[in-house]
């Protein structure tokens, strides 16, 4: 049946393989991180281009190797990146890579230093960015249905007005927004920790759940209890959490299952940077807790929108996805209002419901969607930050 | 409806978070609940920052604390009625 949300539409750049982006990056990717330099200085160079500097990519191997390669071609391919140039230090990692983004069918070239040197390799790929600000720069935004529309979330120095106020109203958005067909993301395996049985249970069936059980098990196994020294009080919550009031870990996992709201449920579990294939609805990814590398995976997955909710202010941005902070702690919203693009302290002083905050975020997204850029974007937060799963060789 | 002090999420809990800033002990606080709407009024014994929570009702050592209708923790020390209620008297089951 429709709704009052089936009928919106945003404005965005339809890429050749039919997805759907908000923004029209002309990337320069760094296969590793020895090439960071070459493509800071393309980036230099050609105005209207990004670089995208890292600090991983050699002598990685296994599963570690296969997420570096994951998080690289989903980063090019994600449909808020028009072009991509990518340069490494040799041939043959770097081609890997310009062929995952090939299958998009948008136009991507590589470069390899050896044997050329940094000079001639930020020459040659100069010339190619050039050409792709040309290409990306006439293309034209399009109406779009909201249903095109991919939207991750991850909160941050989240408090107990997150819970309160702006995880709910992440969950409102998505309970509006999951039945017009959009992919929503929700992650943080660490940060389930004491509500394992509420997220569970959100699962879409029991065989769903019992795989979102195995991944959460596997990190209480494979790195609490293998790395842990005494506990985890000094990290889980974190000194910002505390100062928010709150206390321990099952609280904050309370309040961070708000972002799924109350009628939303996970259709399949992800691997981090994994893209989602099984159509439109909630995904679980297995991701850090940390902002910035749960950012980028979602990223990496193809979500080209996140909402971001944060009681005591985490500053996160993202390079190629616009990222919507929400708050309803008043003293965040007063002390630290430049960062802040949807204000819910509404919910705190009863003058705002969830159901109208959530307006408030789909309108902001809608509009954030169509070009307007979020706090992060206009501050210039650009954390691009890889996931490592264990040492390198 | 005035602009409540402390807010509770579900019926059953035994913690409510204070949502005004500068609380100071002794103020009577217009407490809402989040679930229903219902309200209450508590005196806070304590001054207790925004976002901190407030006991209830009197906790003693061992009692668990019910914040969204679920177990968030052990009571470690004693707290009273309208005490604040956080890591010096609250901590988690699961380490």
């Amino acid at each position: 049946m429709p709704s009052k949300y089936s009928n919106l539409t945003f404005k965005g750049y339809r890429r050749e393989n039919g997805r759907v982006g908000v923004r029209n990056h002309v990337v320069i990717l760094p296969v590793d991180d020895i090439s960071n330099a070459a493509c800071e200085a393309v980036a230099n160079n050609i105005k209207g281009t990004l670089a995208l500097p890292h600090a991983y990519g050699r002598l990685q191997f296994g599963a570690d190797l296969d997420l570096h390669f994951r998080t690289m071609i989903g980063t090019g391919s994600n449909p808020n990146v028009a072009a991509v140039v990518v340069i490494g230090i040799e041939p043959g990692w770097t081609k890997k890579i310009v062929d995952g983004i090939a299958e998009t069918g948008k136009p991507v070239a590589g470069f390899s230093i050896e044997q050329n040197g940094d000079l001639k390799t930020i020459m040659d790929a100069s010339r190619k960015a050039k050409e792709f600000v040309h290409y990306a720069t006439e293309l034209q935004r399009e109406e779009c249905s909201i249903s095109e529309l991919w939207v991750s979330t991850k909160c941050g120095e989240s408090d107990t007005t997150t819970g309160l106020g702006s995880c709910p109203t992440v969950g409102n958005m998505y309970d509006k927004l999951l039945p017009e067909g959009i992919y929503g993301v929700f992650g943080e395996t660490s940060e389930i920790t004491g509500a394992e049985h509420i997220a569970k249970a959100r699962a879409i069936n029991p065989e769903v759940g019992e795989r979102w059980y195995k991944v959460w098990k596997a990190y209480q196994d494979e790195v609490i209890e293998a790395h842990k020294v005494d506990d985890l009080s000094e990290s889980q919550p974190t000194k910002g959490n505390i100062e928010g009031g709150l206390t321990t870990i099952e609280e904050k996992a309370l309040g961070n299952l708000e972002k799924i709201g109350r009628t939303s449920r996970y259709i399949d579990v992800l691997e981090p940077a994994e893209t989602p294939k099984s159509g439109p609805g909630l995904y679980f990814m297995d991701t850090s807790s940390a902002a910035a590398e749960c950012v980028t995976l979602m990223a990496a997955a193809g979500y080209v929108v996140h909402t971001f909710p944060t009681g005591q202010g985490n500053v996160i941005g993202n390079p190629i996805v616009p990222v919507i902070k929400i708050s309803a702690n008043p003293r965040t919203v007063r002390t630290m209002s430049e960062h802040i693009d949807v204000d819910v302290t509404g919910i705190l002083r009863r003058e705002l419901t969830i159901d109208q905050a959530g307006d408030l975020l789909i309108d902001n997204i809608i509009r954030t969607a169509n070009g307007r850029h979020t706090s992060a974007e206009a501050l210039g937060h650009r954390e691009f930050v890889m996931t490592k799963l264990y040492r390198s060789a | 409806m005035s602009a409540p002090h402390l807010l509770v999420h579900d019926k059953r809990d035994n913690v409510g978070v204070v949502v005004v800033e500068g609380l100071k002990a002794g103020t009577e606080m217009l407490c809402v609940v989040t679930e229903d709407n219902s309200s209450f009024t508590l005196k806070v014994i304590d001054d207790v920052p925004i976002g901190h929570k407030v006991a209830l009702t009197d906790l003693k050592v061992g009692d668990t604390a019910i914040k969204y209708g679920e177990d968030i923790g052990r009571i470690v020390a004693d707290v009273a009625k309208g005490g604040h209620v956080h890591v010096h008297n609250l901590k988690t089951k699961r380490w």
